[in-house]
Parts: C-alpha cells; structure tokens; sequence
C-alpha cells in the first residue's frame, strides 16, 4: 500500500475532477459578467474533451488505485452515454439559465462534478468506491434541484430530494455493511470469487445485504417503491436541470446496478431477480397508469422515466448477456429520446414565462409545426411504435426476457407499454386536433433547434444506426461477463 | 488463550483510564478550589453570557443571524482537516509516498474550497 498505486486508467476521470476545482478558480477570479458564460463555455470544452480521453484510453479491462476503480469496455459505453447526456443537458440550459436568473457560474460547474461522481460509480471495483462515486454525484444533484434560491418549488424540490436520497444512501450502507459482515470482503473481484463459488447460494445476511443495497440503488433510478420523489423533483426542479436528471444520473446508476448484479453478485442471481421482477413490474404499471392523470408535462415526464426504468429492468432480470445488451441498448435510446423531448419542453415559453402544462401545447401543430413535428416523434419513439428506436429498445430487453424464460415479464411489460402509450399519444392528439392557443416565444434559440432537430432525425433512422450501436453494447455487455 | 488476550488488551487500553482519572479529577479540582476558595460577588453582567454567543437555556425557536451557520460551517471543515491531520502525521512512516501525496491533495483540495469561499466574500462580516 505504500508506493504509488496505478493510477493510469482513471486518467480521465482526474482530468475532469482537476478541470472542475480549476474552473472554480475562473469562476471566483473572473469578473461578475463574464464568469458565467466563460465558465459555461468551458466545461462544454472539458467535458468534450474527456470524452475524448475516455474513447482513447479504451484499452480493455484496467484496475487502478489497487483495484478499487475498473474501466472495461461497458465502463467506457456507460461513461459516453452520460457524458454525452451531461453535454448536451449543460448547451441546452443556455438561454434557460440567462432568462430566468440562474446564470450562476457554479451551475455548469456542479454538472461537471456530479460527472466525475457518476465517472466513478461506472468504473467501481469495491462497495467503498461505489458510495463514494454515487455520494459525490448526489450532493451535486441536491444542490442544482435548488438551483433556484428564491423559488419556492426549485428549493422545496432540493430540500425533498436531500431528505430521500439520504434516506436511501442509508439503505444502501446498511445493505454494503451486512454484505461486508457476512462476505469478509468490499472488493467485487474477490465477492464474485467467494460468493460464485457456493454453487449460487449466499447466505442468507449476503442476500440481505443485497436486497438493502438493490433498494439504496432502486431509489437512484426512481424505481417503483422508491420512485415517490422523482415527480416532485421533476416538477420543481428548473427544466434543464429536470433534462439532466432524466438522463445523465439515470444511466449511471442503471450503470452501477448492472455491474453490482453482474459481477460479484453474478453467481447469487436466483436470489436477486425476484427483487429485480417485482420492482420492475410495480414501475412499469405505476409508470404507465399514474401518468395518465398528469396535467404538467415535466411530472408526466417523470411518470415516463419510472417506466422506462422498469422496461430497463426487465432486461437486468433476465441476468443474461443478452439482457445487459438490451439494457445498453434501452439507455442509449432513451438519452437520445429523452433529450429531444425536453428540448421541446424548453421551447415551451410564452410571454416571456415557462409554461409547463399538457394543455400549453394545444394547437401547436398550426403555431410551430415543426416543434410538433419532433414532439411527435419523440411521443411515438417513447410509445414504442415501429421503426422509431423506441421499439428497438423495447424489442431487445424483451427478447432478452423471453430467452430466459421470464415470460409473465415480458407479457407484462408489453401491456403496460400499450396502456403507456394512452398518455403518449394523447399529447400528440392535443397538439394536432385542439384549438391552437398563442404562439410560443421565437426564436427558440440555434443550440436547441439544433438538438431537436439531430435527436428527431437519430430517433426516426435509428435502424440505419443500429447495427454499430449493437455491437458496442454487445461488447460492452460481454466484458461484463468476462470477469 | 481468548482470556488472556481480552486481559492484554485491556491493558492496552489502561493509559486511557489514567488519563481519564486525571482528567476528572483535576477539572473537578479546578471547580470546586473557585467555589470555595474565590469571593463570588455575582451581579447581572456577570451570569449573562460573554458578549458573542447566546443564551445558554433560552427558546431555541428563537431566530439567529445565517452568517453564524455560515461560520460554523466553514469551521467544521477545517475543524475536521486538523482531525484528520493528527493521524496521518503520527502514521506516516507506515502509509509512505502514496499516504503522503493523498493528503497533500486532500489539502489542495481544501485549499480550492478556502480560495472560493474567500473570493466569495464568505468570510466578511459586513
């Protein structure tokens, strides 16, 4: 332990955290006009960059700091997708940020941080450097939902979601705690050793180690029974900062709840897929039948990611190769989908003030066809309609589920998704056969029209891309495995 | 065997008892010699609180400035970089080049946090 330890792998994951504690210093050093916007600016450029460093130091698996932090190559897909997501979550905030009074430099800054948190939750080797990496990414997150000092809602959205989310580090400790108790160890590669070799049988303080440590991470994802704060958060959160926490956190701890039940708790999955079906199924209904009485489109939406969580799950159930592809898969869409729809939630301004209710979008068709455009294909992406890539998301974790033998899942699923596309495409009916109302706000701004624009157009020709795609996250899903 | 190790170490740990004895001992010597020995001539200004702080046993829903929080807050951090501090000297020889260099970017890190609340204005009064 005394000399230096290897640190080499986590290379990007050290230039984002130094990048992020220099961007502080422009931030504090910089004058008042200028800090927000340089330091905006900035962190798009590091975090692009780290992109780059993390697709050039992709060199298979890697352990670093004496095993504690891995990089394979399902660290390095997982990584992509929630830089990307942060990325773009951090250029469409753009105009939102200067127009409603949020320009505060420590905002790009905290995105950047809670990146490095979730770097580190997707490369975690050990129960330690898991509660690190998912502590530093929810202490960022807490603070950008109250971004909004003085607004009622953004600081209420904070407050609830500090409370919770140290509720559930709680569970996830104690579950860490009695799996060290009973295992002897913290590290994933000697779990996995140890508890693969029980011909798949734990005991029974692992399995509930496991269970605890399954809700602490089930609360991350907002997974139904722990999803009770995803609406209020959504809803008062300031709308980009909703847009990050649809995508970005969400990968990562799908990310880490992929590898915890994959690597050192592959041999015990008997014991864990009932916890992973009943939480997944409770989330695909409460998804799919709770968002229907929703006026507000940002709670609708978070109504949406609980289902979209559950299909997710359904493929982690399955426990297989197959299933993780599927999940990968899943992510990769939903961040594509999901992004696009809250760049037409952003656009979503009249008089100068948001609007955030279904009804807000009455008409819009007539008013800004082509808004209506991309919303409609991102609602029918989301429903699962063929050949949008939603389908193909939905496709692949069912199949999945069906090769394991998990067919009441699978049944399951598919008719949520079908009452799920009630609330769908009732957006898409008020938009093209309500009356139109004012127009919204113009222009919307180059960033977002350009992101509408690249999301919808990935959206509706995913199948051009899906061949790549599959291939990475079949060989992302397959170094999980090798292990 | 498990005896004899339970015995040694309690032993291990009678320094601790010794210092603890001391420590009452001469902090309840200390009161009790003022009580008794001291004139006490106590008027008003005397039994209320020093000049900063607050009452000891008042309405704690009574309202306070936020800078107190603030400063609390940011001493606790430095309050714990000194708890910290105190082991890594005493175990350095053990932990080496790596222990070293950790905490010389632990300090680096604090020192980022100290320079923004700084520039801030965090640590003005006024």
């Amino acid at each position: 332990m005394t000399e230096m330890p290897i640190i080499l792998p986590a290379i990007p994951e050290i230039f984002l955290a130094i990048c992020g504690m220099g961007l502080m210093m422009v931030g504090v050093f910089a004058s008042k006009e200028r800090a927000s916007s340089l330091v905006s600016i900035l962190s798009i450029l590091v975090l692009i960059v780290t992109i780059f460093l993390v697709v050039m130091m992709n060199k298979g698996e890697a352990l670093a700091f004496n095993g504690l932090f891995v990089t394979d190559h399902f660290a390095v897909y997982m990584k992509l997708l929630v830089l990307i997501g942060s990325t773009v979550a951090l250029i469409m905030s753009d105009g939102f940020v200067k127009r409603e009074n949020m320009d505060r430099f420590e905002f790009p800054i905290l995105i950047v941080f809670a990146c490095v948190g979730m770097m580190m939750m997707v490369s975690a080797n050990d129960l330690i450097s898991l509660y690190i990496g998912l502590e530093l990414q929810s202490l960022s997150l807490y603070v950008l939902a109250a971004m909004q000092r003085d607004n009622l809602r953004s600081t209420e959205a904070g407050l609830k979601y500090f409370v919770l989310g140290a509720l559930s580090s709680g569970l996830l400790l104690y579950g860490c705690s009695m799996i060290y108790g009973f295992a002897g160890t913290t590290s994933f590669t000697t779990l996995a050793a140890e508890l693969g070799g029980h011909d798949g049988h734990g005991s029974v303080g692992v399995v509930v180690g496991i269970v605890f440590l399954c809700a602490g991470l089930a609360f991350k994802i907002s997974a139904v029974p722990f999803h009770m704060w995803a609406p209020d958060v959504y809803e008062g959160a300031p709308t980009p900062v909703t847009a990050f926490f649809a995508v970005a956190p969400k990968v990562a701890a799908i990310a880490l709840f992929l590898r915890v039940l994959m690597e050192p708790f592959g041999g015990l999955v008997d014991e864990w897929r009932q916890v992973i079906i009943a939480i997944s199924i409770a989330s695909m209904l409460l998804g799919a039948f709770a968002a229907i009485a929703q006026t507000n489109i940002k709670r609708l939406m978070a109504y949406s990611s609980i289902g979209h969580v559950g299909y997710a799950l359904v493929g982690i159930a399955a426990g297989t190769e197959a299933g993780v592809r599927g999940v990968l898969l899943y992510m990769t869409i939903y961040l594509v989908m999901t992004v696009g729809t809250f760049a037409c939630i952003l656009c979503m301004r009249r008089n100068g003030q948001m609007v955030e209710n279904i009804d807000d979008l009455s008409g819009l068709s007539k008013t800004h066809p082509k808004i209506a455009l991309a919303l409609m294909i991102f609602m029918f992406s989301l429903a699962g309609v063929p050949p949008l890539a939603g389908f193909f998301g939905k496709l692949y974790v069912f199949l999945a589920a069906i090769e394991a033998e998990l067919f009441t899942l699978a049944i399951i699923g598919v008719l949520s998704s079908v009452v799920g596309s009630f609330y769908y495409l009732r957006i898409i009916k008020i938009m093209y056969f309500d009356d139109e109302r004012d127009a919204f706000d113009m222009p919307v701004g180059r960033s977002l029209s350009a992101i509408m624009t690249i999301t919808s157009v990935a959206t509706v020709l995913f199948f051009i891309i899906l061949t790549p795609v599959l291939d990475g996250a079949s060989l992302a899903a397959a170094s999980l495995f090798s292990g | 065997m498990a005896v004899l190790n339970m015995e040694g170490l309690l032993r291990e740990y009678l320094p601790i008892l010794i210092f603890l004895a001391l420590a009452i001992g001469i902090s309840g010597a200390m009161f009790v010699a003022s009580m008794v020995l001291a004139n006490q001539r106590p008027d008003s200004e005397k039994l209320s609180a020093y000049e900063c702080g607050f009452e000891a046993f008042d309405d704690a829903r009574g309202r306070f400035d936020v800078r107190f929080y603030l400063v609390a807050i940011l001493f606790i951090i430095f309050d714990l970089e000194v708890a910290f501090l105190f082991p890594w000297a005493i175990s350095l020889g053990d932990i080496g080049v790596f222990g070293f260099w950790s905490m010389v970017m632990f300090l680096g890190i604090l020192t980022i946090g100290f320079v923004y609340e700084w520039r801030k204005g965090a640590l003005e009064w006024e």
